[in-house]
């Protein structure tokens, strides 16, 4: 299995560290060219969404990550990545991927010195949440399951192929969100030989 | 909420800075063309270093009410500065909710032999170092990220490549030594032996390390960048240039693609007029020298 995982800016070492601890094959993108190659799902990791999403449109990655994205390729998006998956942006106009069903509220805990953690449900089990100047999600569609919600907030939440979380599990030991995501990839694989 | 670990928390935040380009903005117009160029956070200081170099006298911290009125034009983080040691210019960026502070030598220092005790406050704090040392020392006073001195408001690269190499080799020699060795390593830089063990183990600071001081142009935070750092400030390179917006975008694409030369040499075409800048044998005050 490969897993490419976008590295035009912020956390995405930190993804390729986790990934690399469970004996994945990673790969960085930065450019076109980086996509010439066997890719079973990719990563768009937390960082600030309007650089990552204005750097996907000038590098020309939107409409390719788009395209494969539409065509069931596995994707997680942690925190930036969930902004830039998302459909709707309630209280920010910005480029981004746009095509998961939900609503989402960009630094929906204010500044700073709202960044907290804390343990919740992820999935069914109890995890390790680390969320940074995050988002949540406001508003789901009928397509989306709902993952995740911390005090009434709904912070992960899957479709189809993708997969998105408000917190960052790249900065925690447990790995059950990569574990979830490369069942994912593994039942699209099958799919795919079917 | 849970019982939170802000120092995690503010480590964090400057990861999630990582493999981006902070930027210097006196105005909200600026704040929202570096925001448009594609800043990962922008840096709110009445006077850019290039000019604070120029008027002399005494820097202080920032009119508050400027800072909020660029915190009310941006969606991402705003840092400012405070002078060196003057914890109370700290607690009033924390009071307006400053996502990141930088205890920095362009100001005139506070305060000429302590700095600031950052592990009194919920908010992070950047600070700049020359050498391993200074890193480590402002790492345990809670600096949550690091930055190299550079030579502020002068468009010379010079003394940031001096810094980071310092530092680079200094973390190399303690990766190869004996662990006999590092109590040694420890009272030489006048730090703590945890914190040279952290590096011996490690090979890497405990926190972010960004370039910063006299980057002007797509090839010099390149060059930063291939040098190790992980991200970088661009101060007065940016708006004391003739066409700021193209060249903060041009920064910011070289920052992403640092080793695509071919890239580079597209970015760096027809920028308009670079910063002039001055040498550094040319200046009167060393702003890296403050603080050690």
């Amino acid at each position: 299995m490969r897993i490419g995982v976008l590295a035009l800016q912020g956390a995405f070492i930190e993804h390729i560290h986790k990934l690399q601890a469970l004996g994945i094959d990673t790969f960085e993108i930065r450019q076109p060219a980086d996509l010439q190659t066997t890719c079973d799902g990719l990563i768009i990791p937390g960082g600030e969404s309007t650089v990552i999403g204005k750097l996907l449109v000038e590098l020309q990655l939107l409409t390719p990550l788009k395209n494969a994205i539409q065509a069931g390729l596995p994707v997680l998006g942690t925190c930036a990545g969930l902004i830039l998956l998302a459909k709707t942006i309630s209280n920010a106009t910005q480029p981004g991927i746009n095509t998961m069903d939900i609503v989402t509220t960009r630094n929906g805990y204010g500044r700073q010195l709202g960044s907290f953690n804390t343990v919740a449900t992820f999935a069914g089990e109890k995890i390790p949440m680390v969320f940074i100047r995050a988002p949540y999600i406001q508003k789901v569609g009928p397509q989306v399951e709902v993952l995740g919600q911390v005090e009434g907030r709904i912070i992960a939440a899957r479709q189809a192929n993708m997969l998105a979380t408000a917190f960052h599990p790249e900065l925690t030991d447990d790995p059950k969100v990569y574990q979830y995501f490369i069942t994912m990839i593994n039942q699209q694989n099958q799919r795919r030989v079917v | 909420m849970t019982e939170n670990n802000r120092y995690a928390l503010n480590k964090n935040l400057a990861q999630m800075l990582k493999g981006g380009v902070i930027m210097d903005v006196s105005t909200p117009q600026q704040a929202r063309i570096a925001q448009e160029a594609g800043a990962s956070a922008v840096m709110a200081l009445e006077r850019i270093p290039a000019d604070i170099r120029v008027a002399g006298g005494v820097a202080r911290m920032s009119d508050p009410k400027m800072i909020k009125s660029i915190q009310a034009a941006v969606s991402i983080p705003v840092m400012a500065k405070v002078r060196i040691g003057h914890f109370v210019e700290a607690q009033i960026l924390q009071e307006i909710q400053i996502d990141f502070i930088d205890e920095s030598e362009v100001l005139s220092p506070a305060d000429d032999k302590f700095h600031i005790d950052k592990t009194n406050f919920e908010v992070p704090f950047v600070c700049g170092a020359k050498n391993l040392g200074e890193a480590l020392r402002r790492i345990s006073e809670g600096a949550a990220m690091i930055r190299t001195k550079g030579e502020p408001g002068t468009g010379d690269i010079v003394q940031a490549v001096r810094h980071m190499r310092l530092m680079n080799a200094a973390i190399k020699k303690i990766t190869s030594m004996a662990e006999d060795e590092l109590f040694e390593e420890a009272k030489q830089l006048e730090v703590s032996y945890e914190a040279v063990k952290y590096i011996h183990e490690n090979g890497k600071l405990p926190v972010v390390n960004f370039a910063a001081g006299g980057i002007a142009t797509p090839a010099d935070a390149a060059l930063m960048m291939q040098l190790g750092a992980e991200g970088v400030f661009v101060g007065s390179g940016i708006f004391k240039s003739g066409d700021p917006a193209k060249r903060a975008a041009a920064i910011v694409k070289a920052v992403t693609n640092y080793n695509d030369a071919k890239m580079i040499a597209a970015l760096s075409e027809d920028l308009g007029e670079a910063m002039v800048g001055i040498n550094e044998s040319e200046i009167k005050v060393l702003m890296a020298e403050r603080g050690q």
